[in-house]
């Protein structure tokens, strides 16, 4: 019973996902193409956590739905990009290309997964094991034992990031980056 | 004992080398000439030292070898860096740093007039040949002496080609009785001059080199007291090959047939160096190989009549081309391959001790000819042509009377050394074949008319260029010194080696002795040669007659008849012309060699290099281009087609992943 | 105790990159493609926590951990790089900015 509850759950978020990842391409408004990813993220959190992947779940709703999104927002209102579907031409040779290169990665991905050719070492972290120390404690603890240096490097990137973007918001006034004030005033 | 100390006669011309090489420029001329001369004076010294204890030796035990380094090892390959010193090194050790001494004193007033640098390179390129010559003639095995060979043969190029920057240097025309003109070839200028010796040499130096490789699979060592101790057990005819290889280094060093024609050019050096490197030392270099090889030779009686031939003939044959040069120093050079030709018939008929006898008084005599004529042309103004010269003997009187000693040594006017070495030579090869002794004396009479001729032409008579003449003024006590030295000692060398009938023990031939003690019957007891006291006194008085005899009608011609001469080139016109031309040797082989060794460097510069190589070059470099061209439009700056591209080669990799 | 199969994760999961990609490549507005790719980063990260479930293995997990990372910068830098082409050129459109063609 819970077996099709949740084969039901499934199928309901994935046709929640599909939908809001096709209105994201095909929205002519921005701003609403933006609220479908919103959509789209909180899909996914939610199949996250019927694959018992709660914390990661937690922290898809919190960066993508709340920063990304909230980001994608902000810009689209500072330039205001909304406004007619801008679109290549779109019945031509390439599109029918692309869409026959989907199919085909499609194909090979599907046929690949449901010939079971998907195997390797199981590992240690079952359901049961998680449910002993409680999955945000087994993930932080894997993060800072056995990925510890990957996860400073992370937050090094995020402050070269951060740096970054502020560089490129600054407004240079008639100057170029890298040149002395002198020669540009 | 310093002997065991020979190698401090190299170490000082090398400091000195590297002296005046590296500070001479900024410390000026004064201590560059102190230096120079200063460095090859105590090479001398140690030299003379190193005679006196291997005096002191019992004679059996004059041979040292001195080992500074082991310089190669490889498998059973050995090159020691080790010196011998015996009676024949040690002679030559006096002979290049006591004439070269002179030399350097004298170049300090020769080279007056030069900048600071190019005095400081001079002096630098002296020593570095003194350097080079002690390696040859101190080395104990082959391998070092062809390093000297080499080292020599590049001061030599260096030298001659000391104006680098002047121009060839055309020749008046002589101007017959009945006046057709007689083009003269003109003299090469300095830089090709070098180039010349360089190459010509190379072909001899190949010859040497495949000798010395020979000599290392044949005796599988290359030091001189091994291969000699061994060469008896030689198959005779390996012996020949490799003494004819060697020889033919020696023919290019020592300027024989048909490898002589580089030494004419290398007149285009600086006079001290005509004296030093191609009258004295370096080309003496030839006849010190040979003698030095004596072991060799003597085991090969072919080689050795090959030595003889080349070198008598040589001797005549460049005395007949002397005859005619207008041009002073070529008339010395030409006579500087004759008497080698003499030294080459000597060690070639065996009498290698009278070789070095005339090696020694011809470094004297030829060493003062040239000299003199450099004196004449610092008076002049660099001319050198003999018939714009004229009287000089009373503006000149120290370099006149120095010549004229120089010239009567070298015609063999009786009692001076070149009488008493080149008699020894002319008694051993009548010894030998009255044919070859015939030609020694023709050339005998040769040398003694164009010495003279020269002599004649350009100190007596009246001045034939008054503005020239007005000019000349004698030269300054630095040369004159050197040449009155030199005078001396060309006047009295002879005393080294009397001949046993006056009841004299030739001392050159005592002290080389131990050098030459291995060959039956040659050193000092050899000076008791086989012919009669009768016949030795007839051979005697008869070289006295032919040199005077030459001398004669040198004045005969010049001084007595002064229209003969000229009488004669229109009588024997193409002979005359054949000799100006030189026998057209140097045009026989710029046809042979040098046009067609052109022909092939332009071949190779615009057919190979320039069509060939540069096309496929730059047709690479334009390959390069268009093809990058054509990809660049690939790149259309679109991002959609770049991201194309990526998801197509996603879907390439997956497929790649799924399907293998 | 998998009440859903892997394998349906995974279809879903390819369906959203091929969507996601469709609109790398089809839209000429920046803003949209940058929220393509984010959707196509997305799909990768169902894959890794279906497959971090199918192998019981956290390491899925940590990946997706960073994959949150290098978006969250990417979005960053994306945007403001956005926003100075949008001052320089005043556009959105991508093929309005083809200065690196060939």
């Amino acid at each position: 019973m819970a077996q099709q509850l949740q084969q039901g759950l499934f199928l309901a978020l994935a046709g929640v996902a599909v939908v809001a990842a096709l209105g994201v391409i095909f929205n002519r408004n921005a701003v609403h193409s933006a609220l479908s990813l919103l959509a789209n993220f909180v899909a996914l959190a939610m199949l996250y956590v019927l694959l018992n992947a709660q914390f990661i779940a937690i922290v898809q709703v919190a960066v993508y739905a709340g920063a990304i999104v909230v980001l994608f927002l902000f810009v689209v209102m500072l330039l205001g990009a909304g406004g007619e579907m801008q679109m290549g031409g779109w019945l031509n040779w390439r599109t029918a290309f692309i869409v026959a290169a989907a199919l085909v990665l499609l194909t090979l991905t599907g046929t690949a997964v449901f010939e079971g050719t998907i195997n390797g070492a199981i590992g240690t972290a079952t359901p049961e094991q998680i449910a002993q120390v409680g999955q945000t404690e087994a993930v932080g603890t894997a993060l800072f034992t056995d990925y510890l240096l990957p996860f400073e490097l992370a937050s090094v990137l995020l402050l070269v990031g951060m740096l970054g973007a502020v560089v490129l918001g600054q407004r240079w006034r008639g100057a170029i980056a890298g040149r002395p004030s002198g020669e540009a005033e | 004992m310093i002997i065991q100390s020979i190698w401090l006669a190299i170490a000082f011309p090398l400091a000195g080398l590297l002296f005046n090489g590296l500070l001479g420029r900024r410390l000026g001329r004064g201590v560059v000439g102190i230096v120079g001369p200063g460095t090859v004076a105590l090479a001398f010294v140690v030299g003379l030292f190193a005679g006196l204890d291997l005096l002191a030796l019992p004679a059996q035990d004059r041979a040292i070898v001195v080992t500074l380094w082991n310089w190669i090892s490889v498998g059973s390959f050995r090159a020691g860096m080790s010196l011998l010193a015996d009676p024949l090194s040690v002679l030559m050790v006096l002979v290049v740093t006591g004439v070269g001494f002179l030399i350097h004193v004298y170049s300090i007033g020769y080279m007056e007039h030069e900048e600071d640098r190019l005095y400081a390179r001079f002096f630098t390129f002296l020593n570095l040949f003194i350097v080079s010559m002690l390696i040859l003639v101190l080395a104990d095995n082959y391998l070092l002496m062809y390093v000297g060979w080499e080292l020599v043969g590049v001061c030599s190029y260096l030298l001659i080609g000391f104006w680098f920057r002047r121009g060839d240097d055309p020749q008046d025309p002589v101007r017959l009785k009945d006046g057709e003109l007689v083009p003269v070839p003109a003299n090469l200028n300095p830089a090709d001059s070098g180039k010349k010796a360089f190459i010509v040499n190379r072909v001899g130096d190949f010859g040497f080199a495949l000798g010395v490789f020979l000599i290392w699979t044949t005796f599988g060592t290359l030091n001189f007291a091994d291969v000699f101790g061994a060469a008896p057990e030689i198959a005779s005819g390996t012996v020949t090959v490799i003494t004819l290889l060697l020889f033919v280094g020696a023919v290019g060093k020592s300027a024989q047939l048909p490898l002589y024609v580089w030494l004419p050019d290398a007149m285009a050096g600086p006079t001290p160096v005509s004296a030093l490197i191609h009258a004295a030392t370096m080309v003496t270099a030839g006849v010190y190989m040979v003698a030095r090889s004596h072991a060799l030779y003597a085991l090969a009686p072919t080689t050795s009549l090959v030595v003889a031939l080349v070198g008598v003939i040589t001797a005549l044959y460049a005395a007949t081309i002397a005859l005619v040069q207008t041009d002073l120093k070529r008339v010395l050079a030409y006579s500087t391959i004759s008497q080698l030709g003499y030294m080459f018939l000597a060690v070639g008929v065996g009498a290698y001790a009278s070789g070095m006898f005339h090696l020694t008084t011809h470094a004297f005599f030829k060493a003062l000819l040239f000299l003199a004529a450099g004196s004449v042309m610092h008076a002049l103004g660099d001319v050198i042509d003999i018939r714009r010269m004229g009287g000089l003997r009373q503006k000149m009187p120290r370099t006149y009377w120095t010549f004229v000693i120089g010239a009567l040594a070298l015609a063999g006017f009786p009692l001076t050394s070149g009488f008493f070495s080149k008699d020894e030579i002319l008694a051993k090869a009548f010894e030998f074949s009255p044919i070859l002794w015939a030609l020694g004396l023709l050339t005998a009479l040769l040398t003694g008319f164009y010495t003279f001729r020269a002599l004649f032409v350009a100190f007596w008579g009246s001045a034939r260029d008054q503005e020239l003449f007005d000019h000349a003024h004698e030269s300054p006590g630095v040369m004159t010194w050197p040449l009155i030295l030199l005078a001396g000692l060309a006047l009295f060398g002879g005393i080294l080696g009397l001949p046993q009938i006056l009841g004299v023990d030739h001392a050159l031939a005592g002290w080389l002795h131990p050098a030459f003690a291995d060959l039956e019957g040659e050193g000092a007891e050899a000076i008791h040669h086989g012919l009669s006291a009768g016949l030795e006194w007839g051979l005697l008085g008869l070289s006295s007659v032919i040199a005077l005899l030459g001398i004669g009608l040198a004045y005969w011609f010049y001084v007595a008849n002064p229209g003969w001469p000229a009488d004669l080139a229109v009588r024997f016109k193409s002979v005359f012309k054949l000799l100006v031309n030189k026998y057209y040797v140097d045009d026989l082989y710029d046809l042979l060699f040098v046009d067609p060794g052109k022909a092939l460097a332009r071949f190779c510069a615009q057919g190979i290099d320039n069509a060939a190589i540069d096309g496929i070059i730059d047709g690479g470099a334009r390959l390069i281009v268009q093809g990058g061209a054509w990809l660049g439009r690939l790149q259309t700056g679109f991002i959609r087609h770049y991201a194309l591209a990526m998801f197509l080669g996603v879907i390439v990799v997956v497929a790649y992943f799924f399907l293998r | 105790m998998t009440a859903v199969p892997t394998s349906w994760f995974l279809l879903l999961s390819a369906i959203l990159f091929v969507i996601g990609a469709g609109g790398v490549l089809l839209r000429r507005n920046v803003l949209i493609m940058l929220m393509s790719v984010e959707m196509m980063m997305n799909a990768v990260n169902l894959t890794f926590i279906a497959l971090s479930r199918h192998l019981s293995s956290l390491t899925g997990q940590i990946f997706v951990f960073m994959v949150m990372a290098v978006a969250a910068v990417e979005v960053a830098v994306g945007l403001a790089i956005l926003i100075e082409l949008n001052r320089l050129r005043a556009t959105t459109d991508v093929d309005d900015v083809s200065s690196l063609k060939g």
